[in-house]
C-alpha cells in the first residue's frame, strides 16, 4: 500500500485521505464498543462522561456499578441461567455436529446439498422465526417455559457454526492418515479418537466456542421458549434495556466484552495453529 | 493374480464379480456416512425444521369456527346475505344450540377473541350472548312444566333419552361410589360416558343432538351426573320444535314416557311461541347486523386464506376478497419500511465496507491481520453490547450530542434526536452487519491478483481506470455474497429495532413478535412470519447459487 516515491501530489492527497477514511471507519467500528469500559466506572448514574470523569478525578470513578451486579439476585440468577444453559446446549451441538461433519466430508454421500442446507439453516432463518415457530411447536408438546426446551432450541442454533468450522477442518485432512491407521489395525473409533481427533480438534473448539456465544449471546428464542425461570444475562439486559436502563448494564457489557476478547484470542490462536498443522501456514 | 488370465467378469478375491463387489463397498459407505449425519438430522428435523412446518400449517389452520359452532356452519351454507339482513329463526335456532354447549364449555370467549381479530365488536358481543344464552327456551320450561311437573325431573329426562345399558351402568357406577364412600376410600373413576338411547334420534332429532351435548357437557365440564341435573332451558325449546314437527313421537316411546310425549304433543298446539332471534337480538342488537353474519361465515372452512390476506392489507367476506380498512392498513407499510431499510443498511455497509477490505487486503500479511482483529472484535461482541452502547450514545443525554454540545454545533436546548427513530436503527444495525459485509469481501479481494492492476497501469491506465475497469469487476462477487449476507440478516432482525427503533424504526419482526405475545392473534404471526421466511429462503437459494453454503466462512 506504500506510495512510490515518484507519486504525484494529487495521487498523495488521495493516499491519505484514503487512508484518514480508514481510519474513522475503523473507529465507527470499535469506538462505540469502548467507550462503554469507562462509562461504566461511572460514579453517577449517567450515561455521559460526568466534568470529574474528564478531569480524571478519582472521585468520577467507583466501581458501584459493578458491586451492583454481583450483589443484585436477579443480575446472578441470570448468571447463573446463562452458565447453566450454555455449556450444555454446546456440548450437544459440538457431539452432534462434529460426527455429522465427519459423515459429510467422506467422499460419497448421498443428498449431500440437501443434508446441508438443512443443517445450515437454523443460521439463515431469521431468529425472529425460529423463535416463533418453536414457541409454538413446542407449547404443543409442552417443552414451552422449560430449561430442556432452551437447552434443545440453543443447541440447534449452535449446530450450523459447527458444521461450518469442522467441515472446513476436514477439507485439508489427509485421508491417507485414516487408511494407514485402519492398516495398521485400528478400528474406526480408535482411528477417529488418536487420529483423526487431534488433527481437527482446533475446528472442533472454534465451532465449539462460536456455538457457546451464539447461546450466551441469545436473547430472541430465549425469550419466547424460555419462562422467568430460565431468564438469561442477555434477558435481563433486554428488559433492562427496554424498561429501566440502569447502569449495571454497561458494567454488564464491559465484562461481556472482555469475555468476547478471550474468546477472539482463542479462536485466532487455534486458527493459526490449524493452518499450521496443515501447512497452510500464512507466508 | 491368476484371475487375471480367465475370461469372464473380473473376480474380487472372495470369488464375487469385482463389479458387484465394489459396488457393495460403495453402499456400504454411503450407509456409514448417512449414519454419521443421521442423529444430528434427526435433531435438527425434530427440533427446527419441525416448528418451523408447524408454524407455516398454523398461518392456514382455522378449526375453532366449525368446532365451536358446528350446527351453525352447516346451517348457514344456503344463506347467502343477499339483501343485506341477518339470517332467520332457522339459523339462530342453531346458533343457540351451540351457543348455549360453548357457553357453559366456556369456549365462546376464545371464538369470540379469534373473531375480533377479523372485525371488531366481536369479543364483546359473544361475552355478552354467552350470559344471556341460558334464558333462551325458559318459556317452553314453564310450559311444560304447567302441563306436567314431570317435565322438570332429570329422572324424567334420563328415562326418555338415556340407553338401557347406560343406565344400568350408571347404577352400577353410583353403587361403587357409594360403597367407596361408606368404605372411606378414594374413587376416582368417571362416569360413564351418556349414550343415546336407540331411535330417540330419529323420532326427536332436535332434542336427541342437544340433549347428548347437554349430558356429556355436564359429565365432563362439571364432573356433574344428568341423573341429577336439570336440562338447560334451550333443550325445552327443542323438544317443543321437535313435538311440533312430529306429533306422532311418542309412539317410538313406551310406558310413562309415551303417556307424558302424548300429552305434551296434544298441547304444543297452544304453546306461546318465542323467537329464538328475538332473544339474541334482545341479548344485543348487533347480531342484526349481517356483516356479524358473512364474518363467521366467511371463517367457517378449517382452512383459511384469511390470515395471509390480513398479512397484506386484504380482509375475507363473505362476498370475497376486498382490501382492509384505509386506517387499518399497516403491514404494507411495514414490509416496505422493512425492505427499505434493509436496503439502506446494506448501502451503508458496501459504502463503509469496501474501502476497509480493499485495504485489508492490499496490506502486507502482518499488519492486515492485526487490523482484522478489530474487525473480528464487534463480530465477537456481544449483540446485546453493541445495542446499549448505542442507546448510550445516541440518547439525548448521551456522549455524542454531548460532543456536538461542546463543540458548539448544536445548541443544548436544541439537542438533536437521534434515537427511537429510522436514523438510529439504521445507524445501530450498519455497525452491528458491518463485519458480515468486510469479512466475505476482504475473503474475495484476496484471490484478486495485484499484477491485474499494474498491467493495466503499465499500458497507461490511470488509477480510477485500473480501479473500475480492471479491480472492481473482480471484486464484485465479494460485494455480491456480502450484500445478500447482510441483507438476509438485516430483513429478519428482532433486537436492535425493537430497543432503539421507537416507533417509526420497527421492522415487520417486531410486529410478528407483538402478535405472538400481546394482541395474541398467532395465526396472523405465524402468516407474517412464512412470507418473511419465503423472502429469505428466495435469498438464500440465490445466495446458494452465487456463493455455496459450503463456502460461507467465519473470520
Amino acid at each position: 500500500m506504500a506510495l512510490p516515491t515518484y507519486a504525484t501530489t494529487g495521487q498523495k492527497i488521495w493516499h491519505y485521505s484514503y487512508l484518514t477514511l480508514c481510519g474513522l471507519i475503523f473507529f465507527f467500528l470499535i469506538a462505540p464498543i469502548i467507550v462503554i469500559i469507562p462509562l461504566s466506572f461511572n460514579a453517577e448514574d449517567f450515561f455521559t462522561f460526568t466534568p470529574k470523569m474528564l478531569a480524571l478525578d478519582p472521585e468520577g470513578y467507583s466501581l458501584k456499578h459493578y458491586r451492583d451486579f454481583f450483589t443484585n439476585p436477579n443480575w446472578q440468577q441470570a448468571l447463573v441461567n446463562s452458565v447453566k444453559i450454555a455449556p450444555v446446549a454446546t456440548l450437544l451441538s459440538v457431539s452432534l455436529g462434529t460426527l455429522a461433519a465427519v459423515g459429510l466430508s467422506q467422499s460419497h454421500v448421498p443428498f449431500r446439498r440437501a443434508i446441508m442446507a438443512v443443517l445450515i439453516s437454523p443460521m439463515i432463518v431469521p431468529l425472529i422465526i425460529s423463535a416463533a415457530g418453536m414457541y409454538f411447536f413446542y407449547s404443543r408438546i409442552g417443552l414451552q417455559g422449560t430449561y430442556f426446551g432452551v437447552v434443545l432450541a440453543h443447541a440447534v442454533l449452535g449446530v450450523p457454526f459447527v458444521i461450518i468450522t469442522v467441515t472446513a477442518t476436514l477439507v485439508g485432512f489427509d485421508r491417507s492418515l485414516t487408511r494407514a491407521a485402519a492398516n495398521m489395525g485400528a478400528d474406526p473409533v480408535t482411528t477417529f479418537f488418536r487420529v483423526q481427533m487431534p488433527l481437527i480438534l482446533p475446528g472442533v473448539i472454534s465451532g465449539g466456542l462460536f456455538a457457546f456465544i451464539t447461546s450466551f449471546d441469545e436473547v430472541v428464542v430465549v425469550l419466547f421458549v424460555g419462562s422467568a425461570g430460565q431468564k438469561t444475562l442477555p434477558w435481563q439486559m433486554f428488559t433492562g434495556l427496554r424498561e429501566q436502563i440502569s447502569p449495571t448494564i454497561l458494567a454488564v457489557a464491559t465484562l461481556l466484552v472482555v469475555i468476547s476478547i478471550c474468546l477472539l484470542t482463542v479462536v485466532e490462536l487455534l486458527r493459526r495453529r490449524s493452518e499450521r498443522l496443515r501447512g497452510m501456514s500464512p507466508t | 493374480m491368476t484371475e487375471t488370465t480367465q475370461d469372464g467378469p473380473m473376480l474380487a478375491a472372495d470369488g464375487t464379480p469385482l463389479k458387484k463387489s465394489l459396488r457393495r463397498a460403495l453402499r456400504a459407505q454411503k450407509l456409514r456416512a448417512l449414519g454419521l449425519i443421521a442423529p444430528l438430522l434427526i435433531f435438527v428435523l425434530i427440533s427446527f425444521v419441525a416448528p418451523i412446518v408447524d408454524m407455516l400449517f398454523r398461518s392456514v389452520e382455522n378449526q375453532i369456527v366449525s368446532d365451536t359452532l358446528p350446527r351453525t356452519v352447516v346451517a348457514l351454507r344456503d344463506w347467502d346475505g343477499e339483501g343485506g339482513e341477518a339470517p332467520g329463526d332457522e339459523i339462530f335456532k342453531a346458533l343457540t344450540y351451540d351457543f348455549i354447549v360453548a357457553a357453559e364449555r366456556k369456549e365462546h370467549t376464545r371464538l369470540g377473541s379469534r373473531l375480533n381479530y377479523e372485525m371488531t365488536g366481536i369479543s364483546s358481543l359473544f361475552r355478552k350472548s354467552g350470559r344471556r344464552v341460558d334464558d333462551i327456551g325458559e318459556d317452553y320450561l314453564d310450559q311444560f312444566k304447567d302441563l306436567n311437573d314431570a317435565w322438570e325431573e332429570p329422572a324424567t329426562w334420563v328415562a326418555m333419552m338415556a340407553s338401557e345399558g347406560w343406565v344400568a351402568d350408571q347404577v352400577a357406577w353410583s353403587e361403587a361410589r357409594a360403597a367407596a364412600k361408606s368404605a372411606d376410600q378414594d374413587f376416582e373413576t368417571p362416569e360413564p360416558a351418556f349414550a343415546l338411547r336407540p331411535g330417540v334420534a330419529k323420532a326427536l332429532p332436535e332434542t336427541a343432538d342437544i340433549y347428548s351435548a347437554f349430558a356429556r357437557t355436564i359429565q365432563t365440564q362439571d364432573e356433574d351426573s344428568p341423573t341429577e341435573e336439570e336440562p338447560w332451558n334451550p333443550v325445552y325449546m327443542a323438544l317443543f320444535n321437535d313435538l311440533a314437527s312430529n306429533p306422532d313421537a311418542a309412539s317410538a316411546f313406551s310406558g310413562d314416557v309415551a303417556a307424558l310425549l302424548s300429552e305434551a304433543a296434544a298441547a304444543v298446539g297452544n304453546f306461546e311461541t318465542i323467537s329464538p332471534k328475538d332473544a339474541f337480538l334482545d341479548a344485543d342488537e348487533d347480531w342484526g347486523d349481517p356483516m356479524v353474519w358473512s364474518t363467521i361465515k366467511a371463517f367457517a372452512p378449517s382452512y383459511t386464506s384469511g390470515y395471509f390476506l390480513s398479512a397484506v392489507d386484504l380482509q375475507l367476506t363473505a362476498s370475497g376478497v376486498q382490501p382492509q380498512d384505509e386506517d387499518q392498513q399497516i403491514y404494507m407499510l411495514l414490509f416496505k419500511r422493512t425492505l427499505f431499510m434493509s436496503l439502506m443498511i446494506m448501502f451503508s455497509c458496501i459504502l463503509l465496507g469496501y474501502p476497509i477490505a480493499f485495504l485489508l487486503s492490499n496490506l502486507p500479511m502482518r499488519q492486515s491481520s492485526l487490523l482484522l482483529i478489530l474487525v473480528l472484535l464487534p463480530f465477537w461482541t456481544s449483540l446485546l453490547v453493541r445495542t446499549s452502547s448505542w442507546k448510550v450514545l445516541l440518547q439525548q443525554q448521551g456522549v455524542i450530542n454531548d460532543i456536538l454540545v461542546w463543540i458548539g454545533l448544536v445548541a443544548d436546548d436544541n439537542r438533536l434526536v437521534m434515537i427511537n427513530n429510522q436514523f438510529g436503527t439504521i445507524v445501530a444495525m450498519t455497525h452491528i452487519l458491518l463485519p458480515f459485509m468486510i469479512l466475505p469481501l476482504y475473503s474475495v479481494m484476496k484471490t484478486i491478483p495485484p499484477s491485474y492492476v499494474r498491467a493495466a497501469k503499465s499500458l497507461g491506465a490511470t488509477d480510477w481506470t485500473a480501479f473500475w475497469r480492471v479491480y472492481f469487476p473482480q471484486s464484485v462477487p465479494g460485494i455480491g455474497a456480502g450484500c445478500i449476507l447482510v441483507f438476509i440478516l438485516a430483513i429478519g432482525y428482532y433486537i436492535t429495532p425493537e430497543l432503539v427503533g421507537g416507533t417509526t424504526g420497527t421492522f415487520i419482526s417486531n410486529r410478528i413478535a407483538y402478535h405472538i405475545s400481546s394482541s395474541l392473534n398467532w395465526g396472523l404471526a405465524a402468516a407474517l412470519g412464512t412470507i418473511l421466511l419465503a423472502v429469505v429462503l428466495i435469498l438464500y437459494w440465490v445466495y446458494d447459487r452465487i456463493v455455496g453454503i459450503d463456502n460461507v466462512s467465519l473470520g
